[in-house]
């Protein structure tokens, strides 16, 4: 079929095309700049002004600098711990909670769902959830960060739908076989639901790994802190703690400057590798999610 | 299932309530982990709630502290107080600039990239407008304060323009928004038009043919078929968004802030906090969350009831 073009398709086509790549650009070069920046000399970067395109002289004393901070690996491998034991408690939590909600004939049912619903809109709010964890003793342990948070009422909605979509027959005949609904959630719904399964897990991996505030809040030794929480104190609030004293040397603080942005690199790509692979869950999780919850 | 027993006229009510809870015994032991966490982390400190109306006394703790005199004292110490009208404007205009800028960004971009007829260029445009929602919040913020700096990158390109010095633009009350809105449309333009990019696909592609054979153009196709098709979408989205009108996110606003800005960035949230964990007042802390709480629900309420007034589609 011949597609006739006129004169200002053809226009708005071109225009369209540099548009798209002024915007990759646009997404792009902060991460090149802090790249470039980060393998640059740290005194010429200390000097230089404006764009970057490529690094200054090459230089590693910054990630020499990331790498020798003590509390940097030590919070990377607290994170690590964070994503994955709180990810596996929210996805226990997430599933054990969508199943029941997507059981036919319970009679309790509805009031599990008016429960369940009314804290999606009304909480306690900071002071009393922070005088909970108190409370119960949670404060200034990694439970602190694992256990407020441990279901996600939205994603167990959808989980739900997800699960109550799945054919009945399929549980009619594993029942007539003789399973009981452990069974049923085990062999039958949880092996028809992995895409629902990668995209949720994923969310809250994600939450995981991006999340300070509670661990700001609820914290205070800081051989618990999180990555997200040390990234903060150096990229925000300009502090070095435990860094300054092992640095003593004169070009510190050009070395300071070059270190930002090593560390941005250093806890940005690891994730910025992965993404393009996930990107498919992602997708079909906000169809997912589009669906009426 | 009351009315099914009814009909057969078996059984009573509690007859049938025992053979429920025999029948889905699994089922209910299943749910108890899940109504525990939602007793002891959702209604308990829902029950909190009621420091906004006690003297609260570290020592007493919140059931022992008596009531304060009259009730309403910390609602009104917030509301007379000078960062009432700060923060409510501030919340709410940083809120409406983050709408009327950050809402249409990804339907225009999820728009524009479906006319991208190469399929490998499309999808690498997509792929690499996701990036920076997979940058998190701290990361983002760490960034825009290395460019915003007396020296950065942003400075230099304002120099390179106007030729005058820079000073660090987090430091003025005038850049705090720009900065903001303009960061959050960086961070999340890719990731927000999944939804419309999905809407524009699931178009019946014989519409496009028939409008082709009648003799519709490209700019005729997007106006005529693909954006009254989009408009479902655009609708849920936009009543939804109506009803966060209130509330802007903790983080990045407590991120990007400093002493110098307060006058534009202090938020209800960053306000609450302060008061609260920071200044160790608890009672008013908590009226201030509880005032924003029930701004925020009478808004979804109303949005909720335009959503089911116009469309199929609302959250209950």
């Amino acid at each position: 079929m011949a597609i006739k073009r006129t004169r200002g398709e053809k226009i708005f086509t071109v225009i369209n095309t540099i548009f798209m790549l002024f915007l990759s650009f646009i997404m792009l070069y902060p991460l090149w700049h802090v790249l470039v920046a980060s393998f640059s000399i740290p005194t010429r970067i200390m000097a230089h002004q404006g764009a970057l395109l490529w690094p200054l002289g090459y230089s590693l004393e910054a990630y020499e600098a990331v790498f020798g901070h003590p509390m940097l690996f030590r919070s990377y491998m607290n994170t690590i711990i964070y994503v994955v034991l709180g990810s596996a408690i929210n996805m226990f939590m997430t599933i054990l909670g969508a199943y029941v909600l997507s059981r036919r004939n319970l009679y309790f049912k509805k009031y599990i769902m008016i429960i369940i619903t009314i804290t999606m809109f009304f909480s306690g709010g900071m002071i009393p959830n922070y005088l909970l964890v108190d409370a119960l003793g949670l404060r200034d342990t990694m439970w602190a960060l694992l256990l407020p948070g441990a279901i996600g009422t939205y994603n167990m909605i959808m989980m739900r739908t997800y699960f109550q979509q799945i054919p009945y027959d399929l549980e009619e005949s594993a029942k007539i076989d003789g399973a009981g609904d452990l069974r049923i959630l085990v062999q039958v719904i949880l092996p028809l639901s992995a895409p629902i399964l990668a995209v949720i897990g994923l969310y809250y991996g994600v939450g995981h790994w991006n999340s300070w505030f509670s661990a700001m809040i609820y914290l205070t030794d800081r051989t618990k802190f999180p990555i997200q929480l040390i990234l903060r104190e150096i990229l925000i609030m300009g502090q070095f703690s435990e860094l300054e004293d092992t640095a003593a040397s004169t070009t510190w603080s050009a070395v300071e400057e070059t270190l930002k942005y090593a560390i941005i690199i250093v806890a940005t790509v690891p994730i910025l590798c992965v993404y393009p692979f996930l990107q498919k869950y992602f997708d079909k999780g906000v169809l997912v999610g589009a669906l009426k919850g | 299932m009351s009315k099914k027993a009814r009909t057969s006229g078996q059984r009573t009510h509690w007859q049938m309530v025992a053979h429920d809870l025999k029948v889905n015994r699994t089922i209910y032991l299943l749910a108890i982990p899940m109504l525990v966490y939602y007793i002891l982390f959702k209604y308990v400190p829902m029950y909190g709630v009621t420091l906004a109306f006690k003297e609260y006394k570290f020592l007493d703790g919140i059931l022992g502290s008596p009531w304060a005199t009259p009730w309403y004292k910390y609602f009104k110490q917030f509301v007379t107080g000078r960062w009432f009208v700060i923060t409510v404007k501030n919340t709410f205009l940083l809120s409406l600039l983050d709408f009327i800028f950050g809402f249409p960004a990804p339907i225009i971009f999820a728009l524009l990239l479906n006319e991208i007829r190469s399929t490998p260029f499309r999808r690498t445009v997509q792929t690499i407008t996701y990036m920076p929602h997979f940058i998190s919040v701290v990361v983002v913020c760490g960034m825009i304060v290395q460019f915003c700096a007396t020296k950065g990158l942003f400075n230099s390109i304002i120099s390179f323009f106007t030729g005058r010095e820079g000073k660090n633009l987090l430091m003025q009350t005038s850049w705090f928004r720009p900065v903001y809105i303009g960061s959050g449309i960086w961070k999340g333009i890719g990731w927000n038009s999944i939804l419309y990019i999905a809407a524009i696909h699931g178009i019946d592609q014989s519409q496009y043919e028939a409008a082709k054979i009648d003799g519709a153009g490209r700019f005729a196709q997007a106006l005529f078929i693909t954006i009254p098709c989009m408009a479902p979408t655009i609708i849920i989205k936009l009543i939804f968004r109506m009803g966060d009108m209130m509330s802007i996110g903790f983080e990045k606003v407590f991120l990007l802030q400093n002493d110098a800005t307060l006058q534009v960035s202090e938020v209800i949230s960053t306000y609450t906090y302060k008061t609260g964990l920071k200044g160790m007042k608890y009672s008013l802390s908590t009226a201030i969350n509880l005032f924003d709480t029930i701004i925020n629900l009478a808004l979804l309420l109303t949005a909720n009831a335009l959503a089911r007034k116009f469309s199929e589609t609302s959250l209950f």
